[in-house]
């Protein structure tokens, strides 16, 4: 099985310096011949290595807006991050309408759909009696990292299907019928702050077909769209705030989901190398009190996406401070919740394909090769010098050993091994200027003497 | 159990030391998964082993933990120096706990974690001498047709 990704390292543009391989959360990527390499059965499109490449020799593959011919009617569904890269006047309803006049012939506001799913994961929690915690599925990085890394936890992934889906198949039947058109000539697009959204339309994580047509970046869209809303018309401040789903706006940022569950245990965690520690938490049983999990890859949320604009900290500040004005100014516009209870009660809200573990080729296919296989790699492991250079173009020196085991690096790659020189501390350079040593009391001369006669 | 299609890899838990708890079944997890064992069994050795690895660092001074594999069975032995437990068989029962105070507002010592262990396990054996220590052997069954 070959999988999709939507991450590019152009050869021609890489100049090797490893920035992207010592970054990769999943350890995906080699350094080969000077040049960085993806492998595809780890690599969960989190994105790291695009904001990491000095050289801009990481891409993300998405939609240019050329795209957009295609189609007969085409919408635009902006991911709620979108909202947090302007100014604090610019309000959602006026980059609606900025986008409209890009050439989209709809807009839809996502933060509504997030509403709406936000009151239909409180229906879901209150029947659900499955493992704990429920896991939420809106980041595919996320779902991509269980699938890699904790099958065992798919059954915590959340059933529910995204917002971005939901509203790319409500606006796709909609406007089919209000055109008369077949939804194959509606192109719905969504607006990502991210290159793995891209994927998870091209090849979704659950086999299915994705209800959207592509992704453009914010970044792509940025520029545009702010000339577009120049001298436009605005919308008097009030009733711009009025128009907003106070439930759905926080989806943007880490957090904003489990702030609309009222649940008495629920965590929130951003950033890949966290949700790895959660996980891995979740999977010695220890967090069984939680009930709902909310993981994103990037840090702060969707707004720390890697193809936003906007300095993470300061947009995920703009979604606080706007859902904290929208509770002052009593503005609580959401959606109907009969609605959504009745539409939760046909399955409206749940996802159609399975979701199935991916995890990491094993080895050896062979159980009796494999263990043998995982006794040379701790072996092999044990004979280099573990201090992580990375010289030898994999990340750590316990990945070096796994890729020695499996034939794809040589022994002799290591500086270290491959020089016969051992790593001596007394062959580094003395501290120079001021430094101070920590050592237990006691501990002063004798230490440094003992060591000097070991050697 | 060592013979020439074995792994086994022997770690040291050290009482009290709440700070490196949980680390090595993070370790037995990496190993089963390079391995290509299937999910299902990494997930229920995960809860076994990290049980187990607590209940020594709640309880006893140092213990150790030895992980074998062969093709047809995984096997956890745990040794630990320490107080021992003075009824089995009521420590066996879910919800009995002598944990203190402490440990409890730390969210451990609910009394679920042997149950939890035999429940995850496909043999599970304990035995104890009060004053010296504690030894627990779980096996799980390796079934050739399951692997991912």
């Amino acid at each position: 099985m070959s999988y999709y990704h939507s991450i590019r390292i152009d050869a021609d543009k890489c100049d090797g310096r490893m920035r992207c391989m010592r970054v990769c959360p999943t350890q995906a990527i080699r350094v080969r011949g000077g040049v960085a390499r993806l492998l595809e059965d780890r690599c969960v499109d989190c994105g790291e290595c695009i904001t990491a490449c000095p050289t801009g020799a990481v891409v993300a593959l998405t939609d240019p807006f050329g795209e957009l011919s295609r189609f007969t009617r085409t919408v635009a569904i902006p991911s709620p991050a979108l909202y947090a890269q302007f100014g604090r006047q610019i309000l959602p309803r006026e980059i609606l309408a900025g986008l409209k006049k890009l050439g989209f012939d709809d807009c839809v506001d996502l933060a509504s759909t997030c509403g709406e799913v936000s009151f239909a994961i409180q229906e879901h929690l209150r029947e659900y009696t499955g493992p704990r915690p429920v896991i939420s599925n809106v980041c595919p990085a996320v779902v991509r990292l269980i699938q890699v890394k904790y099958p065992s936890l798919i059954d915590h992934v959340s059933p529910l299907d995204t917002p971005r889906e939901i509203a790319g198949r409500e606006i796709k039947r909609t406007k089919a019928a209000e055109y008369g058109l077949s939804e194959e000539e509606i192109g719905a697009f969504y607006i990502t702050p991210c290159p793995v959204k891209m994927i998870s339309i091209r090849q979704p994580a659950e086999k299915g077909r994705s209800c959207l047509d592509g992704a453009i970046s914010i970044s792509e869209v940025y520029a545009p769209l702010l000339a577009a809303m120049e001298g436009m018309e605005k919308a008097s401040y009030r009733q711009a705030l009025e128009s907003i789903c106070i439930l759905g706006i926080g989806w943007a940022i880490v957090g904003g989901i489990c702030r609309t569950l009222r649940l008495k245990n629920s965590l929130a965690v951003s950033g890949l190398g966290e949700v790895l520690q959660v996980f891995d938490d979740i999977e010695k049983g220890k967090l069984r009190n939680i009930d709902f999990v909310e993981a994103y890859s990037c840090l702060q949320g969707c707004v720390g996406g890697s193809l936003t604009l906007e300095n993470r900290y300061i947009s995920y500040n703009k979604i606080l401070k706007l859902i904290e004005t929208l509770e002052y100014e009593r503005i609580k516009a959401c959606p109907d919740i009969r609605e959504v209870r009745r539409r939760y009660a046909r399955d409206y809200f749940f996802r159609k394909g399975v979701l199935e573990p991916r995890p990491v080729r094993p080895l050896d296919i062979d159980l009796a090769t494999a263990i043998q296989k995982r006794r040379a790699k701790e072996e092999i492991y044990e004979s280099l010098p573990k201090i992580d250079c990375g010289a030898c173009g994999s990340p750590t020196c316990l990945t070096f050993a796994e890729d020695v085991v499996r034939g794809e690096a040589k022994l002799a790659d290591c500086c270290v091994v491959g020089s016969q020189k051992k790593i001596r501390p007394e062959a580094q350079p003395e501290a120079l200027g001021k430094v101070v040593e920590l050592r237990p009391v006691g501990s002063r001369r004798r230490k440094k003497e003992a060591h000097g006669r070991d050697k | 159990m060592d013979n020439e299609n074995g792994f086994s890899q022997t770690f040291e838990i050290t009482g009290r030391d709440f700070s490196k708890a949980g680390t090595i079944s993070t370790k037995i997890k990496e190993i089963l998964q390079d391995i290509g064992i299937p999910p299902s069994t990494i997930r229920r050795t995960a809860i076994a082993s990290y049980e187990a690895e607590m209940n020594v660092v709640m309880y006893a001074n140092r213990g150790t933990l030895k992980l074998s594999i062969s093709p047809s069975e995984l096997r956890i032995r745990l040794d630990d120096e320490g107080p021992g437990i003075a009824n089995v068989e009521l420590a066996m029962q879910e919800g009995y706990s002598t944990a203190t105070d402490e440990i409890r507002e730390m969210g451990f010592g609910a009394g679920m974690g042997l149950p939890n262990i035999k429940k995850n396990s496909d043999e599970f054996e304990i035995s104890s001498t009060p004053g010296k220590g504690t030894s627990l052997d779980i096996v799980l069954h390796l079934n050739a047709a399951e692997r991912a």
